[in-house]
Parts: structure tokens; sequence; C-alpha cells
């Protein structure tokens, strides 16, 4: 059994929690939350040890690993206290919200030899995953431009609300949720590493941006656009595609299906000349417990194989969801 | 008992497969007119339930229904609440506490802060009802035999092992509704095991079967082991698996396999509707597996 304790009972904490509960390799050692009335409910109906303190959790309840869902403005100390207590550590997007915070944790997850997953799901999607599998074999040539694309209904009218409408707390459309289409381009193609121009733009909200607009270049010189934005409500949920176009073919992925066009007759096995059609459906294998989406128990499932094999983390790594930041801080800097 | 009931995925934009479809749909069914035409579709194809989400747009539905007694007299419709979209999204944008202090009427959850630890765990089933009894003002004079609770509340209660709630909305529709509770999950094994242990025998689920082995948590082998055992009366959906197999093939899995009572399924076309419907029948014929107990007394 993996021990695991929980920090930041919250949206995609109490998700989180679930699936982990649901997990027979798991045992739920500690949930922390300021929330008290959260705490009780969970205490009392789930049965869960619940501490108030976070510190204390560590020490009591001994976990093996830590899952850390709180707002983006704690990530950086309480990753650093639970490396620092020689457990693993889980913790949601985005990272952290300064470069220095993750360069000195990124180095001490390496050093002390510890699991470190960032909270990335897509690139646990089937879709997604097919698309990274073809352009790893090079399947539509030298790629040369794309375009990142990510709509839903979070914010439709103007009012004050949590932290996520805080910048200096993480909140905002680039953080939370542009996030999310920088690191599937960073995953997919290459890292941003240029900012040619960008808008931030408000729409309903008073503190934070709500739409987000870039030019941007990657490390391998491959020019691309993005463009998100939060108060659209045209779309039920949160939804993200990504247009990548190479020499020999071009790819449009989303959650739910890709589509691949193929210029010629040399393409990979199970597709053929022309345009091709995938669905979630054949791309994606069942998992031992659905909660919101395959995704979601898949990348604890990694990072658990991750623990009980001793292997160091390769997708949403601290290093890779630290370069996701620094576009975060490109495309901020350059508006 | 109805073997065949109509979904409302379609109506609302949502599709597993397609965000251009989910456009196109939203788009279709713009008017409420274009839903009630196509109910009507599904009726006259024999077809009499309706399995449907507390949405905005089901409300005014709803009030379309009930100013026709005569023609939806014998009409029947099966909520599923809450509509979780309204919630998550909510919740992003005010929190856990905060999108309850929005969805719960009167002064429920100030009361509960203001107790913190003291409160008593009463209240918390209390709040539970209340939401309940929110969500389903709509159907208010309508025939609504099985209420359903979504899975995405069903599976995180599930996870959470917080089994007294679903034991809880179980106990409460059958007593001010006089109604079936049901539940609608993507983990149909697991909760059948943990309903038995709460002492809820044959309860009425709702859950994914397909022939692609979509969302089927566990793997298909332990479902189809599962319907054997005759230990629950099931309701199976995304029986097409979203679009993934061939209409024919899809249901003749589906009807090829005991212990299910109904089969669920939402179109937008007539012929789309009358296809499936007669596809439904045929099979139904060549494989005459048992279909389980009926789905309600």
């Amino acid at each position: 059994m993996i021990k695991v304790a929980l920090v930041g009972a919250g949206k995609m904490g109490i998700s989180h929690l679930a699936i982990l509960g649901a997990n027979p390799r798991v045992e739920i050692v500690g949930v922390c939350d300021s929330s008290k009335i959260i705490l009780d409910a969970l205490h009392r109906y789930g049965h869960f040890p619940c501490f108030t303190d976070f510190n204390k959790m560590l020490q009591q309840a001994q976990p093996d690993a830590v899952v850390v869902a709180v707002p983006t403005k704690y990530h950086a100390t309480m990753v650093h206290d639970v490396l620092k207590s020689g457990m693993h550590v889980f913790v949601e997007k985005p990272f952290c919200l300064h470069v220095k915070e993750e360069i000195e944790l990124v180095a001490m997850a390496k050093q002390l030899k510890l699991v470190n997953q960032v909270g990335y799901h897509n690139k646990f999607l089937g879709t997604f995953k097919e698309v990274k599998k073809i352009l790893d074999a090079n399947g539509i040539g030298e790629v040369y431009h794309f375009h990142g694309q990510s709509y839903g209904p979070v914010v439709l009218q103007s009012k004050q609300g949590s932290w996520r409408s805080k910048t200096t707390e993480g909140g905002g459309c680039l953080m939370d949720y542009a996030s999310h289409v920088i690191d599937l381009i960073n995953y997919l193609i290459a890292p941003i590493t240029t900012v040619d121009s960008s808008r931030l733009q408000k729409i309903f909200s008073v503190d934070v941006e709500d739409a987000v607009y870039a030019m941007v270049a990657l490390e391998n010189g491959v020019s691309g656009m993005l463009s998100v934005n939060w108060s659209d409500e045209t779309y039920r949920k949160m939804s993200t595609s990504v247009t990548i176009i190479g020499k020999n073919g071009k790819i449009i992925v989303d959650a739910n299906e890709c589509k691949i066009f193929f210029k010629g007759k040399d393409v990979p096995e199970g597709y053929s000349k022309g345009w091709n059609t995938r669905y979630v459906t054949d791309l994606t294998p069942s998992v031992q417990f659905y909660l919101r989406g395959e995704e979601y128990t898949s990348q604890l499932d990694y990072f658990l194989d991750c623990i009980e094999t001793n292997t160091v983390t390769k997708v949403n790594s601290f290093s890779s969801a630290a370069q996701t930041d620094n576009a975060i801080f490109l495309i901020r800097e350059k508006q | 008992m109805e073997r065949i009931i109509f979904g409302d995925n379609q109506f609302f934009a949502v599709n597993h497969i397609s965000d251009e479809k989910s456009m196109a749909q939203s788009i279709r069914f713009k008017e409420d007119a274009a839903i009630i035409k196509t109910l009507d579709v599904a009726r006259n194809n024999g077809v009499n339930t309706f399995m449907c989400t507390t949405h905005d747009r089901i409300e005014r539905i709803c009030t379309i229904i009930r100013s026709n007694p005569v023609k939806y007299e014998t009409y029947n419709m099966f909520p599923c609440l809450p509509y979780a979209h309204k919630y998550a999204n909510s919740i992003t944008e005010n929190g856990v506490l905060g999108t309850f202090q929005k969805f719960v009427p009167g002064n429920m959850v100030g009361s509960l802060l203001k107790g913190g630890m003291a409160v008593l765990s009463r209240d918390y089933m209390d709040l539970m009802e209340l939401m309940i009894d929110s969500e389903l003002k709509m159907f208010k004079g309508l025939h609504t035999p099985v209420i359903f609770l979504q899975n995405v509340v069903t599976d995180l209660l599930l996870g959470l092992r917080m089994t007294d709630f679903l034991v809880g909305f179980h106990r409460y529709i059958k007593m001010k509704y006089n109604a079936e509770a049901g539940f609608i999950t993507m983990n149909m094994p697991m909760l059948v095991d943990v309903l038995e242990s709460a002492g809820i025998r044959q309860p009425i689920i709702c859950t994914s079967i397909n022939k692609a082995g979509f969302r089927m948590s566990g793997g298909m082998a332990l479902y189809e082991k599962v319907l054997q055992e005759d230990r629950a009366r099931i309701i199976a959906m995304q029986i097409l698996a979203g679009g993934a197999v061939p209409v024919s093939e899809a249901i003749e899995y589906v009807s090829s396999l005991p212990g299910i009572s109904s089969l669920l399924f939402g179109a937008s076309s007539k012929t789309n509707i009358e296809e499936t419907v007669s596809y439904i029948h045929h099979f139904d014929q060549m494989y005459t597996v048992p279909k389980n107990v009926p789905i309600y007394a």
C-alpha cells in the first residue's frame, strides 16, 4: 500500500481524493484543508483522518506521497516542505508563481530522487497521446506552424470571485486556462521560448485577464498562435484544441477526436493517405475507477507507478511544468 | 416497464466524440419546439420515457409537457440531478463553499459555516435534501417514477466512500417523491457492491455498456459477470460508444447480454431514432435472454 496524504480539498483536491480513495493500492493517511466544514464532512462521512495543520499532517501521518492541490501561491512552500520530508509529490497545475522557486524545487526533487509530477492531465488523454506518437515518428514531416486554442464558460459576467480572480495568487485565464494549451504545445512539438507579441484582455474580470492571444515561437524555431478565452459561453465546458501543420500533413486534435491529413502514401500503421479521424472512444483504455475523465485516473496511476517502481518522472515532471510556467511569464511580460 | 428510454445529451450539445457536432446540435435545438418535436418522434416510435438532466432548458420543456396533459398523459420523465457543469463552473469561480451559498436556498450554508465543527451531522443530509428539492421543482405535477443521481456525484461519493449520502438519496427520493432512486455511474461493479453492503438490493443503475468497452471501468469482463449475477436493474447507456461502433453491431451486443432492463439512447433525427428503435426490436427478438425484473413496479 502507498500511503498518500492530500492538502487542499477544493475542486481538484476532492476529485483526486475520490480517485485515490477508490484505488486499492492507496491508503489515504491524511487530508488537510483550511475549511472546517469540508473537513468535518470528509471526516464524518468519508472517515478520512483530517488535519488543519499541514506540517502536523506530514509529521503524524508519515505519508509516502503527498498531493498538493491548494491555490498556486502556496505551492512552492508546501512542495518544498514535502520534498524536505523525503516524500514524493503530485502538485496541481500551474506549478509555481516564480521561476526562482521552481529551479530550487526541480533540483531538490532530482537530488533526493523523489517522484515529482504536476497535474497537466491532457497528456494522459488518448487523442493527445496518439498525436504525440505520430509527431515523434515524424508522421507529418517537418512541422512549421501551429495554432493552440482553449475556450470555455468560466467567467461570464462581472463580479468578484475567489483566488482565481487574483493574478498574485495564480488566478486569471493565462495561468489557470491557457497553461493547459501551452503545456500541450510544449509537450507535442517543443517548448515555447520566444513570445513575439501578446495581449491579455479583460472582458468581465476586474483584476485578471479573461482572454489571452499570443504569437510565439518554439525552441526549434516553429512559430504559432495561441488563442484562449474563458468567457465564451458557446462552449459547454473547457475545450482545448491544437492544429499542427507539417510539410507532409496536418493534425487537428482535441479531447474528443484527432483528425489527421497525410499528404503522401507514407503513413503510420492504421492510417491512410488523406483525412483520417480517430475518436477518443477508440484511443482510451478503460481505467479501474472513472471520475470526470479517464485522464484524471491515468495521471494518478502513473504517479503511483513511478513510486512503486522507483522510476524517474518522464511525463509532467517539475522541469516540464517549469518550462510551461516560463512561457506563461514570457507571455505576461511581452504584452 | 419500458425497454427503450430516450436521452437528452443531443439537446444540450453533449457529444462525446466531436466538438463540432456539439455546436451543430446546439444550433439545431435552439428552440424548445425542436426538442418537443424530437421527443414526439420518439414517442411515435413507442419511446415513452425521457431521461433528462435538470438543465435550465428542461424547465421550459416541463412547462410545455405540463400544459398538454392529454397529449402527455402517460409520458414518463426520469430526472437526473444535479446538472453538474452549472456547479463545476461555479466552483472554479466561487469555490466550493461559495457554490453551496449560491445554489442552496435560504441561510442553510451561512448557519453551517457559523456552526463549524459543532454542526450536527443531520445538517449535511438537510443540505443534500434542500438541493434535491431545488433541482426537482421543475418537474412538479409530472410523472417521475425514477429519479437519478448524476454519475459525477455518484462516483465522487463512491470514491470518497461517503455511502451515507447514496443511502440518504435513495431514502429521501422514496419518502418525499414516492419514486425510486436511480444511480448513474461509470463504475457499475463497484457501485453494486457498495450499495448491496449498505442494504440496497436490486438498485436501479444506469451505466455505460457498449461493445467498445468505453467507460466500463474495471473492464468489460467484470461488467458482464455482474450482469449475469442479476444484482441490479440496469439501464445501459452510451450503447453506441459515442458512434465508435456501427449501430447494428452496437445494439446486437447490448441486446445479447442478460441482465439489462432498459436501453438508453439519444438521437436528433427522425431517421436515426427510427433506425435505432427498429434495431433494438430486431435484436431483442433474436436474443431471448432474461431482461431482468421490471425497472419499476
